[in-house]
C-alpha cells in the first residue's frame, strides 16, 4: 500500500483557521447559526471549528453531534452492521442556519442521511455543508459542499484517511493507494 | 463490528453477555430518538413484521407494535381469538400461511413453553419470542436490566430480588438468565410452593421471607400471582399471601436503605404491591414501559440486520 500526504500538521491548522473565517463571513456573529458534526469522525472537526470560532469571536458557539446510522440507505446491504454513536442536540434547530460538518465527502450518501436525520429535529432556515476533504468526481447523489478544506481527485479504490491529535496523536490527512 | 450472535431471540439463555451489551448500547440511541419531536427512523422501511399473539397482552403487544412503527416497518397483527386457530389449524400451518404473504420477521407470544423454539425449527424467518408460557420472556428481562442499569449506573455486583410466583413466571426465568450473564446477584423469594425445587441450580439464592429478601437486595422485582396458570391451590388464600409477601409502604420505609421497585405488569394493586408503593418515587414501573419500546427497537433493528438484501 502506498501513502501520500495530503495535509501535514502545519497545513491542517491553517486550513481549519481559513474555514472558520469563511464561516464568519457568512454567519457574522453566529447568533442564528449552529454547528452539527456528523458521528463518528466529523465530530473531531466540528469540535475544532467550534473552539476556534469561540476563540476568534470570543463567545460561546452552539454545537452538537448527530448520528445518522438509522437513516443510512445501506442497512442490510452488507454483512457489516453499523453501531450507532451518541446524538447530542440539546438546542432548537427550528429556523436556525445549520452547518453540517464531516471530515471527508465521498459519495454523498452519509450527508443525504444527515439531511434526513436533521429534519426530525425541526425545520432549519438553511443547511450548509462543511468538509475537510472533498473527493471530487465520486458523488452518487447531487450533493456539494459549501466550505471545503481541500479538494482531491481520487479513484474509488483509493482511501482518504484523516488522523486526529485526539485519536492518532497527530493532525494529518493521507491518501492511501492499494498496490 | 459484529452483530448479534443469534438469528432469533428465543430466550436469554441462547444469547451471551456481549449480545446483551450490544442491545443496551443500541437501545440507548433509540431512547434518544423516541424523545425527539419526530420519533421515527426509516431503517426497516422495507421489512414486514407479523405480530402473532396466541395469548392476551397489553404492554408487550403495544410496545412491539410501536417499536416496529418507529422503525418504519410494515406491521401485521394477528390474535388467536377470532382466527382460524379455533377451526383446528396447526401453528406451523398458520405461520406458513402468514409467511406466504412475504413477511420478513415474526414476533410471537404463545401459551405453550417452547413454542418459539419449535417454530424456529420449521421456518426460516427471524423470530422474536414475546413470551412462551412459563418459559421465557426475553425482551422483558432486557428492559428490566436496562432500567436497573439506567437507574443504578451498572449491574455488576448489584443484588436483585425477584419476589412472588416464580414457578409460573417466564419473566423470572429470563431475568435470572439475563442478570446472571451480566454479573448481578439474584435471589428469588416466595411461598415454598411457588418456587421450583431446583431453581438454586441456576445460581440464585432462595428465600421464603420477604423482609430478608428486601434487606438483602438493591432492587426488588415484584411479580404477579399467575392465577390463569395455576391448576391447583398453591397457598391457602390471597389474604394470607398479601400478609406474607405483599410489598407495602410500611415495609419499604422500615428498610435502612432506598431500594428500587420494579414490576413487569399487569399490577394487581393491593396484592403483590400496594398502590402507594406502585406510585412511589422508588417505583420505576413506568420507566420500564418507556424503556421497553427502545429495547424492542434495538432487538428488531439488530435482528433485521441479519436479513440480507439480494440486490
Amino acid at each position: 500500500m502506498q501513502q501520500r500526504l495530503l495535509l501535514s500538521d502545519g497545513q491542517f491548522d491553517i486550513t481549519i483557521n481559513r474555514l472558520c473565517y469563511q464561516l464568519i463571513e457568512n454567519h457574522n456573529a453566529f447568533d442564528e447559526s449552529v454547528i452539527i458534526g456528523l458521528q463518528p469522525r466529523g465530530v473531531f472537526l466540528s469540535n475544532r471549528i467550534k473552539n476556534n470560532l469561540a476563540r476568534i469571536l470570543d463567545k460561546n458557539i452552539v454545537a452538537g453531534n448527530l448520528d445518522v446510522t438509522f437513516y443510512r440507505d445501506d442497512f442490510r446491504r452488507s454483512e457489516k452492521i453499523h453501531i450507532p454513536s451518541v446524538t447530542e442536540i440539546d438546542f432548537i434547530i427550528e429556523n436556525k442556519k445549520v452547518i453540517l460538518v464531516d471530515d471527508v465527502l465521498f459519495t454523498g450518501r452519509t450527508i443525504r442521511a444527515g439531511l434526513d436525520a436533521i429534519l426530525s429535529y425541526g425545520r432549519p432556515k438553511k443547511v450548509e455543508l462543511l468538509v475537510l476533504i472533498d473527493r471530487r468526481y465520486s458523488r452518487q447523489l447531487p450533493i456539494e459542499p459549501d466550505y471545503i478544506g481541500k479538494t482531491v481527485d481520487t479513484i474509488s479504490s483509493e482511501k482518504v484517511k484523516v488522523e486526529w491529535q485526539e485519536t492518532e496523536g497527530k493532525d494529518q490527512v493521507w491518501l492511501e493507494t492499494k498496490d | 463490528m459484529a452483530g448479534l450472535s443469534v438469528k432469533h431471540l428465543l430466550g436469554i439463555k441462547n444469547i451471551n453477555a456481549s449480545d446483551i451489551n450490544l442491545i443496551f448500547e443500541t437501545a440507548e440511541n433509540f431512547k434518544e430518538i423516541i424523545n425527539r419531536p419526530i420519533k421515527k427512523v426509516p431503517s426497516l422501511r422495507d421489512i414486514t413484521i407479523a405480530n402473532l399473539f396466541f395469548e392476551n397482552s397489553t404492554r408487550t403487544k403495544l410496545s412491539f407494535e410501536l417499536a416496529e412503527k418507529r422503525l418504519s416497518a410494515d406491521v401485521l397483527n394477528f390474535s388467536a381469538s377470532g382466527s382460524s386457530v379455533s377451526k383446528g389449524e396447526t401453528l406451523v400451518d398458520t405461520v406458513n400461511n402468514i409467511l406466504s404473504m412475504k413477511v420478513d420477521m415474526l414476533v410471537m407470544r404463545h401459551p405453550n413453553p417452547g413454542a418459539a423454539v419449535f417454530l424456529s425449527k420449521h421456518i426460516s424467518v427471524n423470530i422474536i419470542n414475546a413470551g412462551d408460557g412459563t418459559h421465557e420472556h426475553p425482551t422483558q428481562a432486557l428492559l428490566d436490566a436496562f432500567t436497573i442499569k439506567e437507574k443504578l449506573g451498572e449491574l455488576q455486583g448489584k443484588k436483585i430480588a425477584i419476589i412472588g410466583d416464580i414457578m409460573h413466571s417466564r419473566v423470572a426465568l429470563s431475568n435470572i438468565f439475563c442478570l446472571k450473564k451480566i454479573g448481578a446477584e439474584v435471589m428469588v423469594c416466595g411461598p415454598t410452593t411457588l418456587i421450583p425445587k431446583y431453581i438454586s441450580s441456576l445460581g440464585v439464592e432462595v428465600s421464603h421471607n420477604l423482609r430478608e429478601a428486601l434487606e438483602w437486595c438493591d432492587v426488588a422485582n415484584m411479580l404477579r400471582i399467575q392465577m390463569e396458570r395455576q391448576d391447583i391451590k398453591y397457598f391457602p388464600s390471597i389474604r394470607e399471601y398479601i400478609m406474607q409477601f405483599g410489598l407495602t409502604k410500611a415495609i419499604l420505609d422500615s428498610l435502612h436503605k432506598k431500594i428500587l421497585v420494579l414490576h413487569p405488569g399487569p399490577i394487581n394493586r393491593g396484592v403483590e404491591i400496594t398502590s402507594d408503593v406502585a406510585d412511589s418515587s422508588q417505583s420505576v414501573i413506568l420507566n420500564q414501559v418507556e424503556n421497553g419500546v427502545a429495547i424492542r427497537m434495538a432487538v428488531l433493528y439488530l435482528l433485521a440486520g441479519k436479513i440480507h438484501n439480494q440486490d
